[in-house]
């Protein structure tokens, strides 16, 4: 359907057609990276469990999971975002919809390339750049690259005098994932081998993390909360020190993953210290969107956009907490390498940016296909299976970690950890299935409100309509 | 951009992003580029060769343009018994490693004497080579361990590929190079770490890795995410292949509570005598056995010789 319009003229194309295409792309994207979660989990809780097929062994499948969902869930999440909530600030349209239904069909077939081949086994052997560098240059050209062209343009042509803060943060981000995913993948090009191939590796993935999926999950927040409550940002200053100190604080402590490697010492104190002051765009943004709340706090319950995006929010605060502090070596030493890191991941990937990734998606869709939400029901029992999978992935992850670390550090033969471990894999695997149950039903609200949601009449707002199931 | 501030603030920012960059990757550089290779990470790297990831000579990970590390007991010249030693086995069209092509890698002090002693610049891809590792009287500034470095076997005692390979036993041939691109492709490294860390790892998974242990390896591979035991030193604690072999085939032969997958597939079409593997078979047996049904396993098979999974076994029990 919306293919047809890949050869069409630009100003044929529907407004929002891009952003439609990619935000249904990323909730079959996050199916499937759930799904394979879910998978992998319950071979850790069992591990008879299909077995004798190398395509269906953990080691095979894990890095599918963790790539499906970056590249394919969070980053397309994010790409909708922009191509809708861009051009609405700038008072104009997307540069070019014609671009960004191509951006989105290429990415969709390279990612679907690079994770069959990564799922056989054909890896670089480096922990999220998995990817071998012919498929990293082709991430680059039909993913990264048209992306940023395309919010740069767009915010180049706008029709405001401003540029409001989520753009400031759409438009750095975008470049600096570009930089950081060239640049982090030199060891493959240029055959950088040792600690320095180990180093950038970790580069790599710190920054992945901190200068496009934080930043961008945050610039998301900082549109949905304003937009739907009709609160102005509480202060436009804390958000200046939201985007300069995620520059300054978040690009420079790669090291603090490599904290028992023997690295350059001078470079793991620095990048310790640096990962404190982490906590600085943490408490500025989290305070400056829950201050915009104020007064409209009734929408958290009633609205459901908001209450994913300030759950997100929320979520934020023990995000930071530990990512502040886990990385120093005072406290470094007991968990690193556990289930602990582990269940912090998911706590930013699966927690934290998923919710606000979600509200996006909802209040996107609902918005471009001018359709009110299908069923409230089944969105707020998505939530309730997100939350609460989630939650007990989580705890049950964390607990599992400290008893790996009180095992390292007092000496416990790892078998005995195994056994002590067991039932929180369990809790793992059923918090994990929970989550991809969610995502089902998820598809199925928002392919039903695509065909049978309430049809939003011209100059209202989704959240204007009364839900209806 | 209409606003004087767009232009401060998007200078602000090339200020602000390069300096990160400078801090995190340019600064750094020196001081790894500074490491000299220890006599575990010439190992390392005579014995995964060029890269142990995706590669254009080896595009499925199948093992491919590997050396081979073999234990020379006869002087392959005069055929004469020699005190054994470790040869490292370009066979013609290897691509050598890291430290051989690119020297300055090696570190000062192992770059001159590997160059000008060893004379590993003389060693060419077409025709293959055969590297020793030597110790020097000289000491490592940051251990105290005499400073080794990469001898070209080939050019200094004109000892070549065919006659290494051809004086030795199947048995003191490690296929450990293509093991490290098993261990690789298979996502060993998701479970199992090569790096014991600072703390009391030490008592268990034995010593931390040094600088300059990992001169020349791509990828290290020493892993994130531990959920099973380290393996840097698995060799020194366990060297039995019948050990290893059961454990492979299936983890829970010998430790009931293992979670670790069946590596059963590796085995590939045949057994040791050619004899097509019932893997069916076996299986239906091994759960007849779970179930208490009968009161031994079935019998492990043998693993052919030029089987995955002895590339495997071989860079397993070669972590000393």
């Amino acid at each position: 359907m919306i293919l047809k319009y890949l050869f069409a003229k630009n100003e044929a194309i529907p407004v929002g057609s891009a952003a439609i295409f990619f935000g249904f792309s990323a909730i079959i994207w996050f199916m499937i990276g759930t799904g394979l979660g879910s998978f992998n989990a319950a071979k850790l809780a069992f591990p008879d469990f299909v077995t004798g097929t190398e395509m269906f062994a953990f080691g095979h499948m894990r890095q599918v999971h963790v790539l499906a969902v970056i590249f394919g869930w969070i980053s397309m999440a994010f790409a909708m975002a922009m191509m809708y909530i861009t051009p609405i600030l700038g008072n104009t349209r997307l540069w070019s919809e014609k671009l960004g239904l191509w951006n989105c069909m290429m990415w969709n077939v390279a990612l679907a390339l690079g994770l069959t081949l990564l799922w056989m086994g054909v890896t670089s052997g480096r922990e999220y750049s998995d990817f071998p560098w012919p498929l990293d240059l082709a991430v680059a050209a039909f993913i990264t690259i048209p992306l940023a062209i395309n919010v740069w343009m767009t915010i180049i042509k706008r029709r405001t005098q401003g540029i409001y803060t989520t753009n400031w943060f759409f438009a750095a981000s975008t470049f600096m994932l570009i930089i950081v995913f060239l640049v982090g993948n030199l060891p493959e090009y240029f055959h950088l081998t040792g600690l320095t191939e180990a180093y950038m590796t970790w580069w790599f993935a710190h920054n992945v993390l901190g200068l496009w999926i934080t930043p961008v999950a945050a610039a998301i927040a900082y549109y949905v909360i304003p937009k739907v409550t009709g609160n102005p940002l509480y202060s436009h200053r804390i958000g200046h020190l939201h985007f300069w100190s995620i520059v300054v604080f978040y690009s420079t402590p790669a090291a603090h993953h490599l904290m028992s490697a023997p690295l350059p010492e001078w470079l793991k104190s620095f990048a310790s210290v640096e990962g404190v002051l982490i906590l600085v765009p943490a408490i500025a943004f989290v305070s400056n969107i829950l201050l915009t709340m104020q007064g409209k706090w009734n929408m958290f319950v009633e609205n459901l956009e908001v209450r994913f995006t300030v759950v997100g929010v929320l979520l934020a605060i023990p995000l930071n907490m530990q990512g502040g502090f886990q990385q120093t070596r005072s406290i470094n030493w007991y968990i690193h390498g556990t289930g602990w890191m582990v269940a912090h991941a998911h706590l930013a990937l699966l927690g934290f940016s998923t919710f606000l990734e979600a509200a996006a998606v909802y209040l996107g869709l609902q918005t471009l296909m001018k359709r009110k939400l299908y069923s409230l029901t089944l969105g707020n029992l998505h939530f309730w299976l997100l939350l609460i999978g989630f939650s007990t992935y989580w705890i049950s992850m964390t607990i599992a970690g400290l008893i790996q670390g009180a095992g390292k550090i007092y000496e416990v033969p790892y078998i005995d950890v195994v056994i002590a471990e067991h039932p929180y894999m369990i809790a793992r695997w059923l918090g994990g299935t929970m989550v991809f149950s969610s995502t089902i039903l998820w598809l199925y609200n928002m392919w039903m409100t695509a065909r049978e949601g309430t049809v939003i009449p011209a100059g209202r707002m989704p959240h204007e309509l009364a839900y209806e199931r | 951009m209409n606003f004087r501030e767009y232009r401060i603030g998007s200078r602000a920012f090339g200020v602000a992003f390069g300096l990160s960059m400078s801090i995190t990757l340019f600064f750094p550089s020196f001081d790894l580029a500074a490491s000299i290779s220890s006599e575990v990470g010439l190992d390392k790297q005579l014995t995964s060769g060029w890269d142990s990831g995706w590669q254009l000579a080896d595009p499925l990970l199948n093992g491919l343009n590997k050396p081979l590390k073999v234990l020379v007991r006869k002087d392959p010249k005069s055929g004469e018994p020699m005190e054994p030693v470790y040869a490292y086995v370009y066979p013609a069209g290897t691509s050598l490693p890291n430290g051989v092509t690119h020297t300055a890698n090696l570190g000062k002090g192992v770059e001159e004497l590997s160059v000008k002693q060893g004379r590993i610049t003389e060693a060419r891809k077409e025709s293959g080579a055969v590297f020793l590792i030597k110790k020097s009287d000289q000491l490592l500034t940051f251990e105290d361990k005499p400073l080794s470095y990469m001898e070209n076997a080939t050019a200094t005692k004109g000892w070549t590929p065919d006659e290494v390979l051809k004086q030795a036993a199947d048995s003191d041939i490690l296929h450990a190079g293509s093991g490290k691109t098993m261990f690789v492709r298979e996502g060993c490294w998701w479970c199992h770490t090569l790096l014991p860390e600072q703390t009391q790892d030490w008592q268990v998974f034995g010593a931390p890795p040094m600088l300059g242990d990992f001169n020349g390896e791509s990828p290290t591979a020493f892993g994130s995410d531990r959920k099973g035991p380290d393996l840097l030193h698995v060799g020194s604690r366990n060297a039995s292949r019948e050990w290893m072999m059961l454990h492979f085939f299936n983890p829970r032969l010998v430790q009931p509570h293992s979670i670790m997958p069946r590596f059963d597939y590796l085995w590939g079409e045949v057994d040791a005598d050619g004899k097509k593997i019932d893997f069916k078979k076996w299986r239906s047996e091994y759960d007849e056995y779970r179930e208490g049904k009968i009161t031994t396993p079935p019998d492990v098979p043998m693993y052919a010789k030029d089987s995955e999974i002895r590339n495997l076994i071989d860079f397993v029990i070669n972590l000393k």
